[in-house]
């Protein structure tokens, strides 16, 4: 408006050069964090021989992927990387909208700031710190589920990390446990921006607690919780590296609950070597992930598109 | 406030309070469970296990950590060092990156915006950028392992703060601003900047708890101890303990006995890596709520 007596479109080349120059920085980091391993997925369709350098691979095709999926690995960290982030959509969500009803009743109290930083406080510790968390639950020696619980009731000790059946439950409570908290700040966001009339008007017309919750909290946050669920959909093929390496101690014998995509991509890399093998497993988790994304973020869009990615 | 409440009610704030009290107990439970068994006496410890109610206290765990004071401060060094450049570095390119993509008059803003967005649908895996690091930029065993791969900048981050750029600097002030005869750079700096401080704080406290907490890095990049953060000392020890146990367990020969209190090292060393987080979340967690608050809402 104040410049509407110069030349608007010199004004704005000359403008746009020191933005530019601003964002150099940022599209140089992307460049080189994102861009040039994007381009480096053609390693996927090669054998790796490292002598002759980077570029140095021989072409075989979609050899890595057809020994990838002639694996009995391919179908088992699929399948546990998918269960275990359905197991963890249902159960965190479930969990976290009932903290977030229940802490939204009591937020009047002086101490519910320490509720909710104590209920928060496993979500910012490193895995690393859980682990060890569970090591001191767990572990055959000293642990203290086979030293102080079993014992008491006369159950003999358990192997835990090399049972491989007990794991999905311990994963899923090691997951409740770190998470629950957080994933309840987003819910109890949304239930304090629900209008309290509704619940004025409800209870004018003799609607109980439990019949609010069920008629008023939980279709009114709706939206949130799908769109949660939705966007969680869209990252199903990727996992915690943390979660099911170092919890459980990167442990052999629990690769049949505990491997997925990520933990595989790592072992074949670092343990097997084989860069053809974990950047094709790579790649297969990325394309498959990029098809759920674009799929999620449709469905967002159709329901609500202020909270779409795009 | 009218306290005119139904028995119903009351029942549901007492359910609620309880519940509440039982899920804090759980979340803290493991915490007070590692601190006493980090004071819990060695003996006792093979005895009974790790135990809430110890029989016998003991200082030797913090002695015999005491004894190794260079390897963990050094390690707290490495991990305070990586968390200060990498936070400040990473909300100043985000920054710089953000308020660009926030001006409606910028006229790459669409092309960039894409390219940005592209790298949070796709990726091209870690193998490649393994390589690619290594192999190209020889980060292995250099601190810049610990600063350049993953966290300096994320995506998210960058439309949040855009987000914010749009939503609360007016146009007028950056429109008055260069009739001032500020040039871009210069409002960018002196102005912009100074005005985003609360966005900054947000996106610089999940970046910041990125770094301290990352071990990842440190597992693909770092071979070298002296190069070793708080989270990659805890992980060589949760690996080395046994280790040493294993070989004094396989040998019967009589060498050297060392006293070492193993059991309750290792969560005297989980004490340590707990702590600093302990001591600074009361701080940040204003900004942290804000933050998952923002983030989901707008993500």
């Amino acid at each position: 408006m104040f410049s509407a007596n110069k030349n608007p479109k010199r004004k704005k080349l000359k403008s746009s050069l020191p933005l530019f120059a601003l964002t150099i920085p940022g599209l140089l980091y992307l460049l080189v964090n994102n861009y040039i391993p994007m381009a480096g997925v053609i390693i996927a369709f090669q054998s790796q021989n490292f002598a002759k350098g980077i570029f140095g691979g021989k072409w075989v095709g979609l050899d890595n992927f057809a020994f990838l999926f002639k694996t009995k690995d391919a179908w088992i960290m699929t399948r546990n990387t998918i269960l275990y982030n359905f197991g963890f959509i249902i159960f965190g969500t479930a969990c976290a909208v009932i903290v977030a009803i229940l802490m939204t009743e009591i937020s009047k109290k002086a101490a519910a700031k320490f509720y909710q930083n104590a209920l928060i406080l496993p979500s910012v510790i490193s895995m690393v710190i859980v682990s060890y968390v569970v090591f001191a639950f767990l572990n055959s020696d000293s642990g203290l589920i086979n030293k102080s619980i079993l014992q008491a009731f006369g159950i003999p000790e358990i192997s835990w990390y090399s049972q491989s059946k007990y794991w999905p439950f311990i994963l899923m409570i090691v997951y409740l446990w770190k998470n629950v908290g957080y994933l309840s700040i987003i819910y109890m966001a949304s239930i304090a921006g629900i209008d309290k009339g509704i619940y004025e008007a409800a209870k004018i017309d003799g609607a109980g607690e439990i019949r609010q919750i069920f008629h008023i909290t939980l279709p009114m946050i709706k939206p949130t919780v799908i769109i949660m669920v939705l966007m969680a959909v869209g990252k199903i093929m990727n996992s915690d590296f943390g979660l099911f390496y170092q919890v459980p101690m990167n442990s052999g014998a629990l690769y049949n609950t505990t491997q997925t995509i990520d933990t595989f991509v790592y072992r074949a890399m670092m343990q097997l070597n084989d860069m053809g093998m974990a950047a094709a497993s790579g790649l297969y988790q990325s394309v498959v992930g990029f098809v759920l994304i674009l799929l999620a973020n449709w469905v967002v869009r159709k329901i609500d598109s202020d909270n779409a990615l795009f | 406030m009218t306290e005119l409440k139904t028995r119903g009610e009351k029942a549901f704030y007492i359910f609620a309070q309880i519940v509440i009290i039982l899920l804090v107990l759980i979340s803290i439970a493991p915490f007070l469970l590692i601190f006493i068994s980090s004071f819990t006496k060695e003996s006792d410890l093979v005895a009974n296990g790790y135990s809430f109610f110890p029989k016998e206290l003991s200082l030797d765990a913090y002695y015999y950590m005491a004894s190794q004071y260079k390897t963990i401060i050094r390690a707290y060094g490495v991990s305070i060092f990586v968390t200060i450049v990498g936070t400040f570095s990473s909300v100043l390119i985000t920054s710089m990156l953000a308020y660009p993509l926030s001006r409606k008059d910028f006229k790459y803003r669409t092309i960039i915006s894409f390219l940005v967005l592209f790298t949070m649908l796709f990726s091209g895996g870690i193998a490649p950028a393994y390589i690619m690091w290594t192999r190209i930029f020889h980060i292995k065993n250099t601190i810049l392992a610990l600063i350049m791969p993953n966290y300096l900048m994320n995506a998210f981050n960058v439309f949040l703060m855009a987000n914010y750029y749009r939503n609360n600097i007016p146009v007028s002030l950056i429109e008055s601003a260069q009739i001032d005869g500020a040039g871009e750079l210069r409002i960018f700096f002196k102005i912009i900047l100074p005005l985003s401080i609360p966005s900054v704080a947000t996106i610089g406290i999940f970046t910041g708890l990125a770094y301290w907490n990352d071990w990842i890095n440190g597992l693909y990049y770092i071979t070298e101890p002296k190069l070793f953060g708080i989270q990659n000392l805890l992980v060589r020890i949760m690996e080395n303990i046994q280790f040493l146990k294993s070989g004094s367990a396989a040998s019967a020969i009589g060498t050297v006995a060392v006293q070492l209190p193993s059991t309750s090292i290792r969560m005297a060393l989980a004490v340590m890596g707990i702590v600093p987080v302990v001591i600074i979340f009361p701080f940040i967690q204003k900004y942290f709520i804000k933050g998952v608050v923002v983030g989901a809402v707008k993500g």
